[in-house]
C-alpha cells in the first residue's frame, strides 16, 4: 500500500514537472495538430527548416542573442575580476554594504526601472541598440559576477600568493599567475552564470530594444502570441538546451569550497 | 596599508559606478516621477489615476504572489522534507533528480510550456480526458489568473526547495535520530525539528523568489493579458499606449512599497530573534 502511494505521488509530481516541457517538444516536433486530436496530426520538420533557414528571423535573433550575452560576459568580468579581488582580498571600507550594492539590482522589481533606462537611454539615443541592451544585461548579471568572482578568489589558499610574493614575484605578477588561474573555475561558472542570465532575459529587452533589437526570447513571445506554436516550441526549445545543461552541470564548476563563501 | 585600501576602492570603484549609473539612478527618477505632474509640479495625481483604473489588478498582484509564495514555500518544505527524512533511497533519489528541472528555464519559456499545457485542449485535459478522468466537455482551460500561480509555483519551487533542502541537510542528524527513537513521527519531525531550524533560509528564498514575482512581465502578459491582470503588464500598457510615465511610475512605486513591506517583516523578524 505505501508502495502504491508513494508511485502516485511521484507519478503525479512527474506529469507536474515534466507535462509542460513534454508539451512544448511535441508542438515543436508537430506539423499539424488541432482540436480535438490529443496528440499532433502529423510531425514532421517543416518549421525547423523554416526557423534555421538561412538569413530568417530566428537565426539572425539567435545570432543577436548570442553577441548580446558574449559582449555582457565580457563587461561583467571585466568589471567583477578586479571588484571580485579587492572584496576577498583587499582592505575595503563599508565592504558589506559594498556587497549588497551589487544585489540592488535582484532587490527591486524592474519593471518600473527598465521603464525609465529605457526613457533616459531615449534621449541618449542608446534605444534599440546592442550597446544600450548590454548595458543593461549587465548591471542585472553583475551581482552574479561579483559576487562568485569574489567567492573564487577568497577560496584560493593565501599562503600559495603569499610564497610568490616572498620569491620576489610582484604583486600584479602573483595575482596573473596564481590567484587568477587558481579562481579560474570559479569565475567560469560566473560567466556561464551571466551568459544564461544574458540569454534569458526579457524584461529590459523589452522596454530598451524595441524595435532595432529582437533577441531569441523577444522572437519567441512574439511568435506565442501570433498563436504560432511550433515557431515558438522550437525557440523555446533552443533557448531550454543551455539552461538544462547548465542545470546538469553546475557542481563541476560550482564546487562546494566557493559556494559556501558566496556573498560571505 | 593606506595604499592597499586604496587600490581597493579603485578596482571596485568601476564595477559600483555601474550600478550607480544603470541602476540607482533610474531607480530614483522613477520614484521621482511618481510624484510629479505632467507639466511639472508636485503631484499625488498619479496615484490617484493608479488606483481609479488599477485597484483591482494591484488586489489581484498581491492575491496572486501571495497565494504563489504561499505554496511554493509548502512545496518546498515538503520536497526538502522529503529528501531529508525519506526511507526510500530510490524514491529519494528520483525526487533529487525531478524537482530541480525548471530551476533554470528562462520565465518566457516556462510561460510558453504552461501555454500549451493548461489550454483547455492541452496536454493536461488531453491526459485527463485519455485517463478517463474527464469528459471533453466538462474540460476548462487554466489560461487566466489559476495559471499564472501555477506558473509561478512551477517555475520558482525548486530554487527555493534548493536552499530548503541544502540548509535542512547541513543540520545535525543527531537530533533528528533522538526524536525518532522517542517514537516521533516523521512529519512531526519535519515541522517541530526541521522548519524551525531552516526558516531564515526559507524566508530568504522566499523573498528572493517572491520579488521575482513582482518584476516578471513575461508570464502575466503570456498566461493571461486581459483584465483583471498584474500590475507589471499595466505599467507596460501605461507606456507602450498612452506614453503614460506618472501612472506607471506611481504603480512601480506601489511595486516597491509591497516589496519593501515583505522586507520589512523578514527584518523585524531577525531582530526579534
Amino acid at each position: 500500500m505505501i508502495w502504491l502511494g508513494r508511485g502516485i505521488v511521484l507519478g503525479l509530481l512527474a506529469f507536474i514537472i515534466l507535462g509542460p516541457l513534454a508539451n512544448l517538444v511535441l508542438w515543436a516536433a508537430a506539423e499539424q495538430w488541432y482540436f480535438p486530436h490529443k496528440l499532433p496530426v502529423s510531425y514532421g520538420t517543416k518549421f525547423w527548416e523554416q526557423v534555421f533557414k538561412p538569413r530568417g528571423d530566428a537565426l539572425a535573433s539567435l545570432m543577436t542573442s548570442i553577441w548580446i550575452a558574449l559582449s555582457t560576459v565580457a563587461a561583467c568580468l571585466a568589471l567583477a575580476i578586479p571588484a571580485g579581488y579587492a572584496l576577498a582580498r583587499l582592505k575595503l571600507p563599508w565592504r558589506t554594504a559594498i556587497l549588497l550594492a551589487f544585489l540592488l539590482p535582484q532587490a527591486f522589481p524592474s519593471v518600473a526601472v527598465y521603464i525609465n533606462v529605457a526613457r533616459i537611454f531615449y534621449d541618449l539615443k542608446l534605444n534599440g541598440t546592442m550597446f544600450g541592451v548590454i548595458l543593461v544585461h549587465t548591471v542585472h548579471g553583475l551581482v552574479f559576477a561579483v559576487w562568485i568572482t569574489a567567492a573564487a578568489f577568497a577560496a584560493v589558499d593565501r599562503d600559495l600568493e603569499l610564497a610568490a610574493r616572498n620569491l620576489g614575484a610582484s604583486g600584479l605578477r602573483s595575482f596573473l599567475t596564481v590567484s587568477l588561474p587558481l579562481a579560474a573555475p570559479g569565475i567560469m561558472a560566473s560567466a556561464i552564470f551571466v551568459f544564461l542570465e544574458s540569454l534569458d532575459e526579457f524584461t529590459g529587452t523589452f522596454f530598451v530594444g524595441v524595435p532595432d533589437v529582437i533577441t531569441l526570447p523577444l522572437l519567441m513571445f512574439t511568435a506565442s502570441i501570433a498563436g504560432n506554436y511550433q515557431i515558438a516550441a522550437i525557440t523555446a526549445l533552443v533557448l531550454l538546451i543551455p539552461s538544462v545543461a547548465f542545470m546538469l552541470f553546475i557542481e563541476r564548476f560550482l564546487k562546494a569550497d566557493v559556494l559556501s563563501k558566496i556573498g560571505a | 596599508m593606506q595604499d592597499r585600501g586604496r587600490l581597493g576602492v579603485v578596482l571596485v570603484a568601476p564595477a559600483l559606478a555601474a550600478v550607480l549609473v544603470l541602476f540607482v539612478y533610474p531607480l530614483g527618477y522613477s520614484l521621482a516621477t511618481a510624484f510629479e505632474a505632467k507639466g511639472g509640479g508636485f503631484t499625488f495625481g498619479n496615484f490617484a489615476k493608479a488606483f481609479e483604473f488599477y485597484s483591482v489588478d494591484i488586489g489581484f498582484t498581491l492575491v496572486i504572489i501571495g497565494l504563489s509564495t504561499l505554496l511554493i514555500a509548502l512545496a518546498s518544505i515538503a520536497i526538502g522534507g522529503y529528501l531529508t527524512l525519506g526511507e526510500n533511497p530510490r524514491a529519494v533519489a528520483l525526487l533529487r533528480w525531478l524537482y530541480r528541472w525548471p530551476l533554470f528555464i528562462p520565465f518566457v519559456v516556462a510561460a510558453q510550456c504552461m501555454r500549451s499545457f493548461l489550454a483547455k485542449n492541452g496536454l493536461m485535459n488531453n491526459t485527463f480526458v485519455a485517463l478517463g478522468i474527464l469528459e471533453v466537455d466538462q474540460t476548462t482551460g487554466f489560461l487566466d489568473w489559476r495559471g499564472i500561480v501555477i506558473t509561478f509555483v512551477w517555475k520558482q519551487t525548486p530554487f527555493v526547495a534548493l536552499l530548503a533542502a541544502g540548509a535542512m541537510a547541513s543540520l545535525d542528524r543527531s537530533t533528528i535520530e533522538a526524536a525518532r527513537n522517542l517514537g516521533a513521527s516523521r512529519l512531526r519531525i519535519l515541522f517541530e525539528i526541521l522548519v524551525p531550524q531552516i526558516m531564515p533560509t526559507l524566508v530568504v528564498g522566499l523573498i528572493l523568489s517572491f520579488v521575482t514575482m513582482m518584476s516578471v512581465l513575461s508570464v502575466p502578459l503570456m498566461i493571461s493579458g486581459e483584465s483583471p491582470t498584474m500590475m507589471t503588464v499595466d505599467m507596460a500598457f501605461r507606456i507602450n499606449n498612452y506614453g503614460d510615465y506618472g501612472t506607471a511610475n506611481a504603480l512601480g512605486f506601489i511595486s516597491y512599497l509591497l516589496t519593501a513591506a515583505c522586507a520589512w517583516v523578514y527584518l523585524k523578524r531577525q531582530v526579534r530573534q
